[in-house]
């Protein structure tokens, strides 16, 4: 019987060392192609024209800084002029991005108090409206908008593109399970009792208490609209006024016989590395938002 | 006394509901709720740029939507379609054996806090971004990488031109929704499979199943509703796409329109061939479909909360 029980426990653990030999090499699999199209980005943003068009190799290159300094001056290759206005690309992304932030988090936030704390003839209307809206997909309606812009006459401007996010639906039903989770009613009776009045309460009470949710949702909207194409593409055709996604989106159309192509990998990767960035300092809350987002959304 | 002093302050108090609710209303129904209704308007009206002149807006009934249905979005809707499964079938598969590895309680697999970082990362850049990298990665001008290394290798003895060919053309697009999305699937089934009740899988283990029969007769079915979840706003996402395939072919569906997705086609209506009448009745019948994967978003919501009785008795759940 021992002997048995045993042999059987040594056979449970070679299969169980089989399964996690199995996993981590799927694991190692997995994460050599998620990273090698951006391990092949940093290393070909470091080599010349020349030295790319010889061949791949997983040797950087010395033309880092030469080609950092291309993509944001140009470069005057076989007789034609390639420069794309980089540097007000990312600045345009960060007016937009950061706008964006600011005013969708505080106004979600605001929407979602008004909704969990207060009790008004319309509220459960507002509440399954927000709801419904929250699957129209913004394309269905991009060409209204485009009319309604230019009609504005804010084509080429970027405030159709920061005020709009006032309104989102998403943000704000992540705000409303937090605060059902974690703010009680009683700090609110507790403000009024002060003599606190509404609006400074939310500003001087709540906000400070919903930090934590600001800051998963401000990490997903700042990506979103960093990201975002779609639409900037149809409101933006100023070169002074493009976001990088539409500066990265016309390396496409340019013609590559004529191209510097560290010229045209370092411009990508200053698209992503902000965000890449980003992501890696806060990757611990991102994917915590994830789970959170997941399992009550 | 008290009873109506308080009532009186709880509805003084109630009306700062609509103020804080104001600025969202407001600002949708400026920037999106009128834009949809102007949209559904366009879809009923002639209205084009052509040859240097706009013709209409004339109202035109649902000519647009004959127009549209008996010209090519169904194969645009096919394309879509076809791109999104070539994309979706590995990530669910991946996404589920990774879930249920990352949270084995016998595998206690190390390093799984490294792991996710470097899945999800691919979600959280920008997808023109990527696209262009892979194009430029697989561009047969300047002789890519995926070329180079193939040439290298002897598997090829000239460039191979992946983007003048359907299947390459799709694998690709398919392939980057792939990495982009795989990340998150994951934690959101993980999700999922933690909050299943571990005493079910601790008795399975006493039971003596093995890890495969534990995966298919516990978790499984105990994740289903979320699957479905999944699998249905995996798929509303999937009828946007957009910004992968409009960045890879430069927004031409390049080979022969076979990678034009129904947005791409959407786009196409909006700017190089303006054609508002067209954009409108394409808005209005993606607003349909949305819609309608939208409802059964709500239904699958709902049910989420009764799994026993779902898993009971299918239909009249509700009525329990």
């Amino acid at each position: 019987m021992r002997t048995y029980d045993v042999a059987g426990q040594n056979n449970d653990k070679t299969i169980l060392t089989i399964r996690r030999v199995f996993c981590y090499v799927v694991l190692i699999l997995l994460t050599v192609i998620s990273l090698f199209p951006f391990l092949i980005l940093l290393i070909n943003s470091s080599r010349s024209h020349v030295e790319i068009q010889q061949g791949f190799s997983m040797i950087p290159g010395t033309q880092f800084l030469e080609n950092f300094k291309n993509a944001i001056f140009g470069k005057t290759y076989n007789g034609t002029r390639l420069q794309w206005n980089v540097f007000g690309g990312m600045l345009n992304s960060f007016i937009v991005a950061g706008f964006a932030t600011l005013l969708s988090v505080y106004f979600s936030a605001f929407t979602a108090y008004g909704i969990h704390v207060y009790d008004f003839k319309l509220k459960n209307v507002a509440f399954t409206f927000i709801l419904v809206i929250m699957m129209v997909p913004s394309q269905v309606s991009a060409l209204g908008f485009v009319n309604l812009v230019s009609k504005m006459g804010l084509k080429d401007s970027l405030i159709p593109l920061i005020l709009p996010t006032i309104a989102a639906p998403a943000t704000f039903y992540f705000m409303k399970q937090y605060m059902e989770s974690s703010l009680p009613i009683e700090i609110v009776e507790a403000a009024r009792i002060d003599g606190c009045n509404e609006f400074r309460t939310f500003n001087s009470i709540i906000v400070p208490i919903l930090k934590p949710a600001f800051a998963v949702q401000a990490i997903f909207t700042f990506v979103t609209n960093w990201n975002n194409y779609f639409i900037p593409s149809l409101i933006i055709s100023k070169d002074e006024k493009k976001t990088l996604p539409i500066l990265i989106a016309q390396l496409r159309s340019a013609d590559f016989t004529k191209f510097d192509m560290g010229q045209l990998y370092f411009t990508i990767m200053i698209a992503i590395v902000p965000v890449v960035i980003v992501y890696l300092c806060l990757s611990k809350f991102i994917i915590r938002g994830v789970t959170l987002g997941s399992v009550k959304g | 006394m008290a009873a109506p002093l308080s009532r009186r302050k709880s509805i003084s108090y109630s009306k700062w509901g609509y103020f804080f609710i104001a600025p969202f209303f407001i600002i949708y129904a400026i920037f999106s709720l009128i834009p949809l209704i102007d949209t559904f308007k366009n879809s009923f009206f002639e209205y084009y740029y052509s040859q240097l002149k706009w013709t209409g807006p004339n109202f035109v009934g649902f000519d647009n939507y004959k127009m549209v249905l008996s010209g090519d979005l169904m194969k645009y809707f096919g394309n879509t379609f076809i791109i999104w499964i070539i994309g979706f079938i590995p990530q669910i598969v991946v996404s589920l054996a990774l879930a249920s590895w990352f949270t084995d309680l016998r595998l206690k697999l190390k390093a799984t806090g490294f792991f996710k970082v470097v899945i999800y990362l691919p979600n959280v850049i920008m997808a023109a971004a990527i696209s262009m990298l892979f194009y430029s990665i697989f561009s047969e001008y300047a002789i890519g990488p995926i070329n180079s290394i193939l040439l290298n290798a002897g598997a090829i003895t000239e460039p191979y031109k992946f983007f003048s060919y359907t299947t390459s053309t799709r694998l690709i697009i398919a392939g980057i929704n792939f990495l982009m999305w795989y990340g998150n699937t994951t934690i959101m089934l993980m999700a999922a499979i933690m909050g299943v009740d571990t005493s079910l899988y601790e008795s399975a283990q006493i039971d003596g199943a093995n890890p495969t029969q534990t995966f298919w007769k516990i978790t499984i079915p105990l994740i289903r509703p979320i699957l479905l979840y999944v699998l249905v706003t995996s798929l509303i996402g999937g009828i946007q796409m957009f910004d992968i395939p409009s960045v890879i072919t430069n927004a031409k569906g390049a080979p022969n329109r076979t990678t034009m997705t129904v947005v791409m086609y959407l786009n196409n209506y909006l700017t190089t061939g303006k054609n508002y009448g067209m954009a409108g009745a394409v808005s209005v019948i993606l607003f349909i479909v949305a819609a309608v994967l939208s409802l059964l978003v709500f239904y699958l919501m709902r049910d989420k909360d009764a799994p026993k009785k779902k898993l009971k008795k299918k239909k009249g759940a509700n009525l329990l």
